[in-house]
């Protein structure tokens, strides 16, 4: 992040003057200045505390600021927060102008909303329910504004194309905005109220908590995963030739469910089906496994096994869903000669016929103790032509239009590539001509 | 079991009295009654059970009827109830709020209940009443809100204490630690719910009753950050249990032993006095304590590696330590796992737990009826180094109890299904 493109630079003071111009009016005679000491210092407190422990923005504060100030006093709320709150990364100074001047903004354009459909005299005299019109108004001004201008820096800044830059910005912010300005409207109420900012403060406190919890919630989903990471290697380790096996597979059952339509979830759900689908392997002895030369009838027995144990160890997953049927049935095939069960046709689960046609491909496409890695046309080639013997056509055609449209390049995070590792990568990284 | 019925007889007893005087009285304001009561309900319908199926989790319902019981004035206007109608309202919207959760059989109802009336009740006797008489005319402004705030605090307190006192006579868990516990959870969601009740009191005297929906909000926010926190961490104990059971799928240790050893290991810890997180970090290592027999090129006969050479159980502890920290769980659990094998006087806790559960586990097993007490006079022998004397006293009483270890294990049928509540018989193991 060290370098910013001058592009960005520009734009930060270009978004920086009109916020100077939003501070300057003299404040007027009916600011109430303990009011904005307390609020700018609480936003500054909120603001250190929070975003260093759970990384976003906390705008209950200011929005109640919105609801209680003038526009330009509203607007200098925002400021000493980005002053004195620690910055991670360089370069220090644009970035705290960013954060100084972009808030500043919104909320101004929030107050002054509100203060033009006489939000704070409702507000005063808690004239409920008006008081949510020029609320919900302030709150949308303050939503625009915040996103307008977080979609210009994307544009100017990142990978972004200008035309996606906004897209879906307003809508995902709309409803998290809105909670904070829910929260504000009761900030700023009660601190009209005879009981005074202290009951003010006390509302801060669930959503601090609920931040809180998020925040646990979502540590506690990356130890989640970490965690599925490391069931994986468990097998990688066992299994040294098909290291990066599991997520490639994973990554060549998502092409598949997203070519055939599935929605988000069921992705998801056959991504750790690919990933976990030889977790069985932790169960069949090393020495297979890594055995040069033919097997014997007893040994490939033992090996057939792998798909059952599988699916004892995530019995339990409850969240893997229909998962666990893909690690079961990953073994069948179509005309019912495959294992554990010779299931046939539809009788194998959709999922199971998906990890099937990924398994194959990405065997043939890597280097194995037996063979080499054959180039992706060649293992297109053999896939289609046991399509309906083995493989479900519908899944093998799904994977050769995904292919077509974006090759093959699988990306491998759970170890970072080793040194044996390279004609695998060579190999798969050829795509697929067009 | 003579507290539970002090506790229960107390709360039907005040339920009965104020459901009397409420009928005999009529209901005053009734609009302010059923708004506070339709929100009690709402709150009780998404109420739920955490992972252990203790405490009960119905911050939106607690805060509701903590406000109700704290509600001085509406829209500028005093309020006419009284502390009966404000127990006999919290009562009728919990209890119609609790008839799926008693229809489905989840969770027990009658504690929760019994909690509910007897601390909205305490709150409510101790507001209402001087209150009414114009005793807090005096306080006004910050001070008024102040004084909810501490009465709200008092109320908790003796939430807590009634809470650890049924979980005492459920479980029979020592009483110090399930009351520091409840102290730890007033922290964090017990102040949200204390904050979310006096700011409800507040802002009904000055807004009137559209302030109820707009400050219910963020607590249902509260509310569903916790789902979703408590299913998460439901999903990752069950992939922690599936990864335990890796060993047992390779054979190197037998069915079901990591869930024993993790059950009985909880129940030692508890009766030692562990709480909260501690206890997690115990149940984890003690699930992938053999994880280290994984690396071994040869398996150790029957898993059982407590008749090893101390090195040979070091080396392994080691290996299953360096496994544990790939997974990404707290490093506390890889530090238990990696010193399992010390001598005790240099082990945390929660090693010498384990190291004595699994001891014990692997040498009564298969020993016959006679196995458990044989069990435990060989580890009180080797206690001189190897097993810690008060672990192993505990464990003692803990198989003492008439089945009471069993009470941590998640209830069976309980509608939730772990990897940890599959007793597993007779799957197939490889070896």
């Amino acid at each position: 992040m060290d370098a910013v493109p001058a592009r960005a630079r520009g734009y930060v003071a270009a978004v920086a003057v009109p916020a100077v111009l939003c501070l300057l009016p003299a404040p007027a005679e009916d600011t109430s200045w303990r009011a904005l000491g307390l609020l700018a210092a609480l936003y500054a407190a909120c603001e250190h505390a929070v975003r260093r422990r759970f990384g976003g923005p906390f705008y209950p504060v200011l929005l109640a600021g919105a609801f209680l100030l003038p526009p330009s006093a509203a607007a200098l709320v925002a400021v000493p927060a980005a002053l004195l709150s620690p910055v991670e990364h360089r370069p220090a100074l644009l970035r705290r102008v960013w954060r100084a001047a972009q808030p500043a903004l919104a909320v101004w354009a929030a107050a002054r909303v509100h203060g033009a459909l006489g939000g704070r005299d409702a507000v005063a005299g808690s004239d409920f329910p008006y008081a949510l019109l020029p609320a919900g108004a302030a709150v949308l001004a303050f939503c625009t504004v915040l996103t307008a201008l977080d979609g210009g820096l994307r544009a100017a800044a990142g990978p972004v194309p200008p035309r996606r830059a906004w897209r879906g910005l307003l809508a995902r912010s709309l409803a998290p905005v809105a909670v904070h300005g829910l929260a504000g409207l009761m900030m700023a109420v009660l601190w009209r109220s005879p009981y005074g900012p202290v009951a003010a403060l006390l509302v801060l406190l669930p959503m601090c908590v609920s931040w809180w919890v998020f925040a646990q919630y979502h540590r506690e989903r990356a130890a989640h995963q970490a965690t599925i990471r490391a069931l994986v290697q468990a097998v990688d380790i066992k299994d040294g030739y098909t290291r990066g096996h599991s997520e490639r597979v994973g990554q060549a059952s998502v092409l598949i469910a997203r070519e055939l339509g599935m929605d988000d979830e069921r992705v998801e759900m056959l991504r750790f089906a690919g990933i976990l689908h030889d977790v069985g392997k932790l169960g069949v002895p090393t020495r297979l496994l890594r055995k040069n030369g033919p097997l014997t009838p007893e040994e490939r027995r033992i090996i057939e096994l792998h798909p059952e144990y599988g699916h004892e160890m995530v019995r339990g997953i409850s969240f893997l869903g229909e998962a666990r049927a893909a690690i079961l049935h990953h073994h069948e095939r179509l005309d019912g000669s495959g294992y554990p069960y010779g299931l046939a046709g539809d009788r194998i689960p959709e999922c199971a016929r998906i990890v099937a046609v990924a398994d194959a491909f990405d065997a043939m496409t890597s280097t194995r103790c037996y063979s080499r890695a054959r180039p992706v046309e060649a293992a297109v080639a053999e896939l289609e032509r046991c399509a309906g013997a083995h493989f479900d056509p519908r899944m093998v055609g799904a994977l050769v239009r995904a292919l077509r449209r974006y090759g093959w390049h699988p990306t491998v995070t759970a170890e970072e590539p080793a040194r044996d590792t390279p004609p695998v990568q060579r190999t798969a990284r050829t795509g697929v001509p067009r | 079991m003579t507290v539970l019925r002090l506790i229960h007889s107390a709360a039907a007893l005040v339920s009965a009295a104020c459901l009397t005087v409420t009928l005999w009285t009529g209901l005053h304001d009734r609009g302010v009654a059923l708004a506070f009561g339709v929100l009690v309900t709402a709150g009780e319908l998404t109420r739920w059970s955490d992972a252990e199926g203790r405490r009960q989790a119905a911050p939106l319902g607690a805060a509701c009827s903590l406000a109700y019981a704290l509600l001085g004035a509406d829209d500028g206007r005093p309020s006419q109830h009284d502390a009966a109608q404000v127990v006999t309202v919290v009562l009728v919207a919990t209890v119609l709020g609790a008839v799926p959760h008693i229809w489905s059989g989840h969770s027990p109802t009658a504690d929760h209940l019994a909690r509910r009336v007897l601390t909205v009740g305490f709150a409510a006797v101790c507001f209402q009443p001087l209150y009414n008489q114009g005793v807090f005319a005096l306080w006004s402004g910050p001070a008024y809100a102040l004084l909810l705030l501490t009465l709200l605090a008092l109320t908790s307190l003796c939430g807590a204490v009634l809470a650890a006192a049924l979980a005492h006579c459920r479980t029979r868990w020592p009483f110090g630690p399930l009351l520091r516990e409840e102290l730890r959870g007033l922290l964090g969601i017990g102040s949200a719910v204390c904050a979310t009740g006096a700011v409800m009191a507040l802002a009904v005297a000055v807004v009137g009753l559209w302030a109820l929906p707009v400050f219910c909000l963020p607590m249902l926010l509260v509310q569903l950050s916790l789902r979703r926190y408590a299913a998460v961490r439901a999903t990752y104990r069950q992939t922690i249990a599936s990864l335990a059971r890796a060993t047992e799928i390779a054979g190197c240790t037998p069915a079901g032993h990591a869930h024993r050893v993790a059950a009985l290991s909880q129940a030692v810890g508890r009766d030692l006095g562990l709480t909260g997180p501690e206890l997690t970090v115990l149940e984890y290592a003690a699930l992938m304590h053999d994880i280290g027999q994984l690396s071994l090129v040869d398996p150790v006969p029957g898993g059982a590696t407590s008749g090893l050479p101390a090195a040979e159980q070091r080396r392994i502890a080691l290996l299953g330590g360096a496994v544990v920290r790939q997974t990404g769980v707290d490093p506390a659990v890889a530090v238990v796992v990696e010193r399992q094998a010390d001598p005790y006087p240099e082990q945390p806790l929660a090693a010498r737990i384990v190291r004595a559960v699994n001891a014990y586990e692997e040498k009564a097993r298969d020993a016959g009826p006679e196995g458990p007490l044989r069990a435990l006079e060989e580890l009180r022998l080797g206690s001189a180094g190897s097993y810690a004397p008060e672990v192993v006293e505990s464990l003692a009483r803990v198989l003492a109890r008439p089945r009471g270890w069993r009470g941590t294990a998640p209830a069976p049928g309980g509608g939730r299904r772990t990897g940890l509540s599959d007793p597993v018989p007779g799957w197939v193991t490889h070896g």
